[in-house]
């Protein structure tokens, strides 16, 4: 059985430009243990699919008005306040993308990180901290005893995501949401935080749903991909199948937009032209066709079905079973 | 921390040498003469003193930069402030008798704002755009709408009219009869702090708004913080800071209310002490009040930056 087993979620904005479906339909399933990448440009859902799973969406102006987000045998979306507290910070944690602000200013780090323990375990504050420090050196952090007592302002980029990562850890959770946690990090920084979070994760048996818009980081950290466009998935399977025989004409796209290590060197990335959908107005048939250049007639009036393609391999395509040449005689038609 | 308060100190000195000089040349800017007044009260007048004997009594006869540097002297040297013009009393002596009024007086306006104005503040923020927040900021700009001298002099007038009752004219002092004397401050602390605490209530209000948006308040969510925790611990620090601020600000403001409420309700303050005073142009009294009010005002404002060090860790380490 599955650990997380998300069916038909959807979140929706109510906003001046009317009903923003940001994530509309989406279900997938995650077993212990496993890393899930959510994959997909600026806007395409992941953040608010992740939010939707512990129930962060802001309300209002946001609401999730349709699914199920079983986890551990229960649904989160028809847990009391009270029960889905107990979850958050506990059973699963989140990381988020920006490390500068996603830490209190005015506490020290070593306080934020022993709260969860502190509020979940109802551990005593001086134990607490004292977790807090195994934590820091669990994420590495040099003189970490010292560490706990900083502030975040005393913390680089770097430090920060890695005290997010101790935090996260904090009551080792089954499962951990990450949304695109190095985006706003150094490039070489950023190699060493994912190195880390797949490697403590592992440790802890922890499953991890990895948020990013870099396919790169996909082929590298995770078992399984969903990658998401306008707000629903477009196409899900295990990373290497989809990584190597990509059924969709976006992440087609999204791959040739991405450098590849099989890649000679110099050679072009090519970005996906146009623009992200608006989500208050999708076009009737599929959300990618006035980018897509493979649209036809059918492809502006029928919304493509998320189908089975292959085993395992799930695409929304109308011509999902002629896209299965490998990627690189697809770029540029 | 220790460096940073020393240098704060020292950095007041230029100030206070600057503030003791606006206060000495504009108390004797302040139209009508003291010389004239005297002249013309009987009693002196009975004596036939004339005016050039007047002046050199009271030393008004020499250049004004002469007499700026005795009066500064006095004080660095003797702690005097020199002597009252009309009763010949020592002008340190009549301030260290009123100057606690006042500050009761202030420090209670104070409590009253804050404690009224950041809660509500808060619910405010909380219940943003409901029925409640609604009925608060009303209150809140008719607070700060309503002139405290009328709601002083509504307080005194109506309820004698309709009730008979007037509040008592006699002042008890603290330390004579605790609970009378904060019974007679009640009223004029309540409405001087008022119109302060819907100041205080607003930027509260909008602070914690400010504040519930930032990334670190989603990061305790998503801990699984209850919301009350999340704004006590998470949110509320970040949003005082700049109400910390507003009060340093304000503190003249204050200050200027207490003159007057003072004035309403016959306490013997500081406010009542500088309105006699400048009824009978008694400048040693005046400039003495206006320094010690700069001092205070001056010191409450270390105080606010101090207090940023225990708000704020960015300035406590810099
Ligand atoms: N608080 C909100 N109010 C209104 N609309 C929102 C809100 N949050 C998200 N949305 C809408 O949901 C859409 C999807 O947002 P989401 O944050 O999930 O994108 P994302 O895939 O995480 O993008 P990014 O890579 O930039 O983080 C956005 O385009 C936006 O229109
Ligand atoms: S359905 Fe048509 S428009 Fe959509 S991705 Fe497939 S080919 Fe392109
Ligand atoms: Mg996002």
């Amino acid at each position: 059985m599955s650990l997380l087993s998300v069916r038909g979620l959807s979140t929706e904005f109510r906003t001046e430009r009317g009903v923003v479906k940001a994530v509309d339909d989406v279900s997938f399933d995650l077993a212990a243990g496993e890393t899930l990448a959510i994959v997909g440009e600026s806007g395409s859902g992941k953040s608010v699919t992740a939010m939707s799973i512990l129930r962060l969406i802001p309300d209002p102006p946001g609401k999730i008005s349709a699914g199920e987000v079983v986890f551990d045998g229960r649904d989160l979306l028809k847990l009391s306040d009270e029960e889905i507290r107990a979850i958050r910070g506990d059973r699963i944690a989140m990381i988020f993308q920006e490390p500068m602000s996603s830490l209190n200013p005015s506490l020290t780090v070593g306080l934020q990180i022993a709260e969860p323990i502190n509020l979940h375990r109802k551990t005593p504050w001086a134990a607490a901290m004292d977790m807090a420090v195994e934590l820091l050196e669990r994420v590495r952090m040099s003189d970490a005893r010292s560490r706990v007592k900083a502030y975040p302002h005393q913390f680089s980029g770097g430090m920060r995501q890695r005290a997010m990562i101790a935090m996260a850890l904090a009551c080792q959770p089954q499962l951990i949401i990450a949304d695109e946690p190095t985006t706003a990090l150094d490039v070489t920084v950023q190699a060493q935080i994912l190195a880390l979070l797949k490697e403590v994760t592992r440790a802890a048996n922890s499953a991890l749903i990895l948020i990013t818009h870099d396919l790169g980081v996909v082929a590298r950290y995770a078992d399984r991909v969903c990658v998401m466009y306008g707000g629903r998935i477009v196409e899900a399977g295990p990373a290497r199948e989809i990584y190597a025989r990509p059924r969709h004409p976006y992440t087609i796209g999204l791959m040739a937009s991405v450098p590849r290590l099989d890649q000679e060197a110099g050679s072009r990335l090519v970005p996906i032209e146009g623009s992200p959908p608006n989500l208050a107005n999708l076009p009737p048939g599929c959300a990618f066709a006035p980018r897509c250049r493979r649209a036809v007639d059918i492809c502006r009036s029928e919304r493509p079905p998320l189908v089975k393609s292959a085993p395992d391999h799930l695409s929304a395509c109308h011509f999902h079973a002629q896209l299965s040449a490998p990627v690189g005689s697809h770029v540029g038609t | 921390m220790q460096a940073y308060i020393i240098r704060r100190l020292l950095a007041l000195i230029p100030t206070l040498i600057f503030a003791s000089l606006i206060v000495f040349i504009t108390v004797r800017l302040i139209p009508g003469d003291v010389i004239d007044l005297m002249l013309s009260s009987n009693d002196i007048g009975a004596d036939k003193k004339s005016r050039e004997q007047l002046e050199a009594a009271l030393g008004l006869d020499r250049p004004m930069v002469a007499q700026y540097f005795r009066w500064a002297g006095a004080i660095l040297f003797e702690g005097s402030l020199g002597n009252s013009l009309w009763q010949n009393t020592p002008v340190t002596e009549e301030i260290l008798h009123r100057l606690p009024i006042t500050f009761e007086l202030g420090l209670m306006a104070l409590a009253v704002a804050l404690i009224a104005g950041i809660p509500i503040g808060v619910y405010s923020a909380v219940a943003q755009d409901t029925m409640g927040d609604y009925v608060t900021r009303s209150f809140a700009i008719l607070a700060l709408a309503l002139p405290g001298f009328w709601v002083g002099t509504l307080v005194m007038v109506f309820p004698s009219i309709w009730w008979g009752w007037s509040p008592e004219v006699k002042f008890t002092a603290f330390s004579e009869n605790p609970l009378t004397n904060l019974g007679q401050m009640a009223i004029p602390a309540l409405i001087l702090g008022m119109a302060f605490s819907a100041v205080v209530m607003r930027l509260t209000r909008t602070m914690m708004l400010e504040v519930m948006r930032q990334d670190y308040i989603r990061t305790a969510l998503a801990k699984g913080l209850a919301t009350r925790t999340t704004i006590l611990r998470h949110a509320l620090r970040n949003a005082l800071i700049p109400v910390v601020t507003l009060v340093g600000l304000q503190a003249p403001v204050l200050v200027g209310g207490t003159v007057i409420l003072e004035q309403i309700f016959v306490i013997p303050g500081m406010g009542l002490l500088l309105l006699e005073a400048v009824s009978q142009r008694d400048y040693p009294i005046i400039t003495g009040v206006f320094l010690i009010v700069g001092v205070v005002v001056v010191l409450i404002n270390l105080l606010v930056d101090l207090s940023y060090g225990i708000l704020d860790p960015k300035v406590r380490y810099r």
